[in-house]
């Protein structure tokens, strides 16, 4: 119908708010990848040698390596000598107070509150700011103290809690696992860890905001969670990038351990700076996520809003290697105008009664490609497993496109594994109900894409789920007119 | 002043090529009034209710509608929503995962706003919708449902009909409420519909069949023809309609069309 056409794309392109710059001193390492490099990172965080010598073997192996081409997306090749891999801002902080007002002031206007007067939409959340190449303040941590929590930037962690960091990071995810996943264990700048003790429910949600600032600039940050037997941990990560003309690097690495009975809800609203209505600039998001469900009736959640970038590659995933172990990963996918998204799950059953749930929403508007992939593998050991793989996805117009890829691979014959999946399009019918009644175009075609991701929603946190609702509809504007 | 006023209204399918439906159409509707239009499939009745709600997959060619006395093809679907009129949708669309009391708040938050009154309050909003489920004998479960998701037939009419009584229109689309109906269905929606009948409310319905209109009796009675009024009368043109079927108006229309020539 050519008037629903129209009407899908010609919605103007709204201005993505969060696309300023911050005018701010940094501290920059010349671009360029190197061993040089490497040491000037380590020398600038004052890592002890054993840490350095780690991301040395990161980089020899990725040398080795070469850039996988199997996700659907499709990208000039990026030439790694151009990035900048270490920019801090400076001076550098001595505590929460010291904090320079500029950056502050950065955050205060992304409505991040550093100061723990001004609590989050209301609620108290810890949270760890990380600005370009490091992190800038983390609050709330004599509270967290209290309760035995450890949450603290990944370099404070490097130095202070050398045993956990030692035990810990490259267990999950290896400095070998993936091209992306390499290149950030030899350059990673920073990021959070957070150690829940035996026993400890965390008493706040902990939260890293993630800041791209300075121009060129790659962020490589490292995420760790620990959950120790018993132990519970819910954490947000929010990202927002300025807007830019030329394209910028983000490949994060984020591990979970989880032990007997332990249980880690991870929650990402992801905003990155998708590019403009013509394709131009954003940011390549290339991301391992991966959780570790080690004990038994261990339990790990991802929940995912993925809005922002010009590229999403990213597939969090869950081994369940403890009996009776839980991994769940609910996704929303938005790809409009020339956004790229490859997303989805590896849900890998090892233990015995291990279960899986997947539940995964695309929606494409624009030019936009969303691309469902997802593993589940039932080894030979996971006897009595279940998995249930839900993949739907949302058209808005004709020119985007949705794809799902699934892979399935059961070892045994006690185990179920179900996949459903649908496609369909906001349509003129269900805009002119809603019009019926009222309610304008915009209005309804957020009413629609809500209630499509509503499975997801629920999952969120409160403040959560209603920034994720509100930057979906700022995500889809301009796809319907 | 007539509540609705359509003369010699044209409109076609909105596409390259698109056939005419609409050809010259002339209704006035005066508030408290019921006008059923009835026809055969492909007469152009169900298009009509449609270009009255401002479906933009029809294209009105020529002709004018005031409604209230101002240019009702000067607004879109919405505005016109919101300035009182209601579509009763022959199939009522689904949407999923929104829950029908959502549904139902943003839409009356949007008239309102467009009124100049503030958005109503969860409790004064459930105050009106327990009032009309009251009225329709409407199950409760009914708003927490995703709206006509995995509604029967009848249950998704009984909605459009509720959605009616809680947007209070001035001007209601009655689109073959009937059709697809059994008769306790037919009898549950047609009586609910009926207590809609207000002084300052019209409401035109658009049915196949007369049986309906036992229940939701018409003041007036119209036929349409190839996109044309051709008849009007009283509620026993319903029922001679019933007894001899449309073969004999088609006679009288192409013997008058023949004295005309």
């Amino acid at each position: 119908m050519p008037t629903e056409t129209t009407e899908i794309e010609s919605l103007a392109n709204q201005a993505y708010k969060w696309g300023f710059v911050t005018d701010i001193a940094a501290d920059s390492a010349p671009p360029g990848l190197n061993e040089e490099i490497i040491r000037f990172i380590s020398l600038k965080k004052g890592e002890p040698d054993w840490m350095l010598q780690w991301r040395l073997r990161a980089y020899a192996h990725w040398l080795n390596m070469t850039t996988p081409h199997w996700a659907r997306v499709t990208y000039p090749p990026i030439d790694y000598q151009a990035t900048i891999y270490y920019s801090a801002p400076k001076p550098k902080k001595k505590s929460i107070d010291e904090v320079d007002p500029e950056l502050l002031a950065a955050y205060e206007k992304l409505g991040i509150p550093l100061n723990e007067r001004a609590a989050l939409a209301g609620v108290e959340v810890a949270v760890d700011a990380v600005f370009d190449s490091v992190s800038v303040a983390t609050t709330f941590k004599e509270k967290l103290a209290e309760a035995g929590v450890i949450f603290c930037s990944f370099g404070e962690a490097v130095r202070e809690h050398p045993e956990l960091i030692r035990k810990y990071m490259g267990s999950v995810v290896p400095y070998s696992d993936n091209y992306y996943a390499t290149l950030n264990s030899a350059v990673f700048t920073d990021g959070s860890f957070c150690y829940v003790p035996k026993g400890v429910r965390c008493p706040l949600p902990l939260s890293t905001y993630f800041r791209i600032n300075a121009k060129s600039t790659g962020q490589f940050e490292r995420t760790l969670i620990v959950a120790e037997e018993g132990a519970s941990v819910e954490y947000l990560e929010g990202c927002t990038a300025p807007m830019r003309d030329e394209n910028q690097l983000h490949a994060a690495v984020v591990e979970l351990v989880a032990m007997d009975n332990a249980t880690i809800k991870y929650s990402t609203v992801q905003n990155w700076y998708p590019g403009d209505k013509n394709g131009r600039g954003g940011i390549y998001n290339f991301v391992t996520k991966r959780g570790a469900c080690r004990g038994i009736n261990s339990k790990i959640t991802w929940t995912q809003v993925e809005t922002g970038s010009a590229i999403t590659w990213k597939y969090p995933g869950c081994i369940l290697q403890g009996e009776n172990s839980v991994g769940e990963f609910y996704s929303v996918a938005v790809t409009n105008n020339h956004q790229q998204a490859d997303t989805g799950t590896k849900m890998i059953h090892i233990g015995r009664n291990t279960r899986s749930t997947i539940v995964s929403k695309g929606i494409s508007a624009g030019f936009g490609q969303n691309t469902y992939r997802g593993l589940v593998k039932v080894l030979k050991a996971a006897a009595n497993s279940r998995n249930y793989t839900q993949c739907d996805s949302l058209l808005l117009g004709d020119k985007c496109g949705a794809h799902t890829n699934p892979y399935i691979d059961v070892r045994n014959t006690t185990s179920r594994v179900e996949h459903e999946a649908s496609t369909s399009k906001v349509g003129e019918d269900q805009l002119f109900y809603c019009k019926t009644r009222g309610i304008a175009l915009e209005d309804a075609v957020n009413l629609i894409v809500n209630g499509f991701c509503k499975e997801v929603f629920r999952e969120l946190p409160m403040e959560f789920a209603v920034e994720a609702q509100k930057l979906l509809s700022v995500s889809l504007e301009g796809s319907v007119g | 002043m007539s509540l609705l006023e359509i003369s010699n209204l044209h409109a076609r399918v909105a596409a390259p090529g698109g056939r005419d439906i609409l050809k010259g159409v002339n209704l006035t509707i005066n508030a408290g009034e019921v006008h059923a239009i009835m026809g055969k499939n492909g007469s152009g009745k169900s298009t009509l209710a449609q270009v009255l709600a401002g479906r933009e997959t029809y294209e009105v060619t020529d002709g004018t509608v005031l409604y209230d006395g101002r240019d009702l093809l000067e607004l879109s679907a919405e505005e016109r929503a919101r300035e009182g009129i209601f579509l009763a949708f022959q199939y009522p669309v689904e949407i999923p995962g929104v829950s029908t009391r959502y549904f139902l708040k943003a839409a009356v938050d949007a008239v309102r706003k467009h009124r100049g009154l503030s958005e109503l309050d969860s409790a004064e909003f459930l105050d009106i919708v327990r009032q009309k489920m009251a009225l329709l004998k409407i199950d409760h479960s009914f708003i927490s449902r995703a709206v006509n998701e995995g509604f029967s037939g009848g249950e998704k009419k009984r909605n459009e009909i509720f959605q009616m009584a809680v947007m209070d229109p001035r001007l209601a689309l009655m689109d073959e409420t009937d059709s697809g109906l059994d008769i306790d269905a037919l009898k549950i929606v047609a009586n609910g519909a009926s207590t809609l009948r207000a002084p300052d409310r019209a409401i035109l319905v658009v049915t196949h069949y007369q049986r309906l209109l036992n229940y939701i009796v018409p003041d007036v009675v119209h036929v349409m023809m190839d996109g044309r009024i051709v008849k009007s009368g009283d509620k026993s043109l319903a029922l001679q309609l019933e007894e001899k079927g449309y073969d004999w108006i088609e006679k009288e229309v192409a013997a008058s069309t023949a004295a005309l020539a």
